[in-house]
């Protein structure tokens, strides 16, 4: 079992595709890209098919949403490498007026509910999907709920601010 | 791919029957739909619904400090809730940079692995139903209440545990919850064995279990699947030894790993964890007398709520207090994800902090989602019969499918 290292890793990444892909830090010695929706599934090619790598095992797929941000919708995969036993994390970000993303169930079958549920609770429209539904929530629901915009309780409550609580 | 219709003309030779397997039916233990067509006895084709149970847990997360999320974490997995709240606080304690002390690693080994018991042992004992075999399931359960009963001396609960807390436990634990541990160690191998003696080498089991819903590795890996049933198609992926956590890499244990994937080998890959279970339960007690014995917690004085009386009768402890329950001690702002082995495999909780008191965002990789997800694929061209029994050897489990 070889090991291989985040600087590897980074070195290969940047070879391969040089300017497309960046850095965001290695969070707790986990690796974290940054790519665009137009080579994210070339990304996820090469780094599950490579034979130095082989990441050939997604563990997640889910988003987060940045309100604030430029582009707020953010598409995060975790991929395992169960050969070197190393972990990455890359992050694609899209603009709110066009939350599409090819899918990545042309790469793993197991991606389809994953994608599914990001579909659900963030409206990320994953291109080429096959089944493309709401999963845990109710067929007819037109918000997607996990977006910041959406409250959990009462906008009107006084008593649970933000502010109350150091955000 | 798994939602097509199924286009029949009206003769009734060939015309298919659509069954409504669940939402609630005895067979299907929880919450679970599936829309069959069958073609007699056979399935042809089939749609998973599910969700019936979500309870938007992420999105609650949310809006509550660390300690208050424990609680929702029970609520997934709740046949071995404790390593939920075990998975929970590791995380946080990653988060915070917080180091737990020796003893408290090995009290948590102690608890994950007596929940990994419970959890295999409802899984395998339900499995013994499903297939006529009743007895062993009433004979079994008399040891998952005493692994209840001893959740219940060092947490004061039992199914919904909230067991521990950010660095380390709540209390110590008693004198009565080591004698009850000892008095289980004793008891249950012989029980287990018992149980085994009933259905290991029964020819009625075998004949139900041998060759059903049989799954190759490259097609579990694909699917993402973890925990024992990938075991089961012969992928030694554990994380309790890939990437160790709590102490692990300093217990002797063995993974074990089936061969072809079926419903056989997923009973075999669970009945030998549980063994593996006990061994490292030993092992955590042995290590436990080197261990002074009253830490049970890490030294974080501004994560670690002070005992009650301190806080009634002690400057310092009355400020921590007000400052934990306040949430006015920063957080780092960065994100992390920390895996532990579940009872079904890798639960995963990626959390995104901002520095503020409570996560920015939390997902739950939950293992039975995600494994539950080929369950209507394979079934096709499987008897009705056999895909109840292949839904009972997944081990779904309907609040961490829908969390």
């Amino acid at each position: 079992m070889g090991k291989l290292t985040n600087e590897e890793l980074l070195k290969k990444i940047n070879d391969k595709f040089p300017n497309q892909v960046t850095l965001l830090g290695e969070p707790f010695g986990l690796i974290t890209f940054e790519t665009g929706r137009e080579q994210i599934i070339d990304v996820l090619t090469y780094l599950k098919n490579d034979p130095a790598l082989l990441f050939g095992y997604l563990t997640d797929i889910t988003a987060i949403h940045y309100p604030e941000l430029e582009k707020p919708i953010g598409v995060i995969y975790h991929l395992h490498s169960l050969v070197n036993n190393v972990r990455v994390r890359l992050k694609v970000f899209l603009t709110d007026d066009d939350v599409h993303i090819p899918t990545a169930t042309v790469l793993w079958n197991g991606a389809n509910w994953m994608e599914r549920e990001t579909y659900d609770f963030f409206g990320v429209i994953f291109d080429g999907h096959p089944d493309l539904r709401r999963i845990l929530n109710v067929d007819d629901m037109t918000a997607f709920p996990m977006r910041k915009e959406f409250p959990l309780e009462d906008p009107n409550r006084v008593d649970k601010k933000d502010y109350f609580f150091g955000r | 791919m798994q939602n097509h219709p199924v286009f029949t003309d009206n003769d009734p030779q060939t015309e298919l029957s659509t069954l409504n397997l669940g939402p609630t039916h005895p067979a299907t233990h929880g919450v679970f739909q599936n829309v069959l067509q069958l073609d007699g006895e056979r399935i042809v084709s089939g749609v998973s619904t599910i969700g019936y149970i979500h309870r938007a847990f992420e999105k609650i997360a949310e809006h509550r400090p660390f300690y208050q999320i424990t609680p929702l974490t029970d609520r997934m997995n709740y046949c071995s809730s404790p390593i939920n709240n075990m998975g929970w606080h590791m995380t946080v304690e990653k988060l915070l940079g917080i180091e737990t002390p020796k003893r408290v690693d090995y009290l948590r080994v102690i608890i994950m692995e007596l929940a990994r018991i419970s959890d295999h042992l409802i899984c395998n004992s339900v499995l013994a139903v499903d297939t006529g075999a009743a007895t062993g399931f009433f004979y079994v359960m008399e040891y998952r209440e005493a692994i209840y009963e001893i959740y219940e001396e060092i947490c004061g609960s039992r199914l919904t545990t909230n067991i521990g807390r950010i660095g380390g436990f709540e209390r110590n634990f008693n004198a009565i919850a080591f004698r009850k541990l000892r008095k289980f160690l004793k008891e249950y191998p012989a029980v287990l064995k018992e149980f085994e003696n009933l259905t290991k080498r029964n020819r009625i089991f075998i004949d139900r279990t041998k060759d059903v819903a049989a799954v190759t590795a490259e097609d579990a890996l694909n699917y993402s699947w973890s925990g024992p049933i990938l075991r089961a198609a012969g992928v030694d992926y554990d994380v309790r030894a890939m990437e160790p956590y709590s102490s692990y890499e300093d217990f002797e244990f063995e993974v074990p790993v089936g061969s072809n994937g079926d419903v056989y080998n997923r009973y075999l890959v669970r009945q030998e964890e549980m063994w593996q279970s006990l061994r490292l339960i030993e092992q955590a007690l042995v290590k436990l007398e080197k261990e002074p014995s009253d830490i049970f917690h890490a030294d974080v004085p501004d994560f670690y709520l002070p005992p009650k009386e301190d806080v009634y009768n002690n400057m310092e402890a009355l400020i921590y207090h007000f400052k934990i329950v306040m949430g006015e001690i920063p957080t780092p702002n960065t994100e992390v994800y920390h895996a532990v082995e579940g009872g079904n495999g890798e639960l995963g909780f990626y959390l995104v902090n901002d520095g503020g008191r409570s996560p920015y965002r939390l997902h739950f990789r939950r293992p039975s989602f995600i494994n539950y997800q080929m369950y209507a694929p394979m079934s096709r061209g499987m008897l009705l019969s056999d895909a109840i029994i292949n839904m009972s050897s997944l081990n779904v489990i309907a609040g961490e499918l829908d969390a």
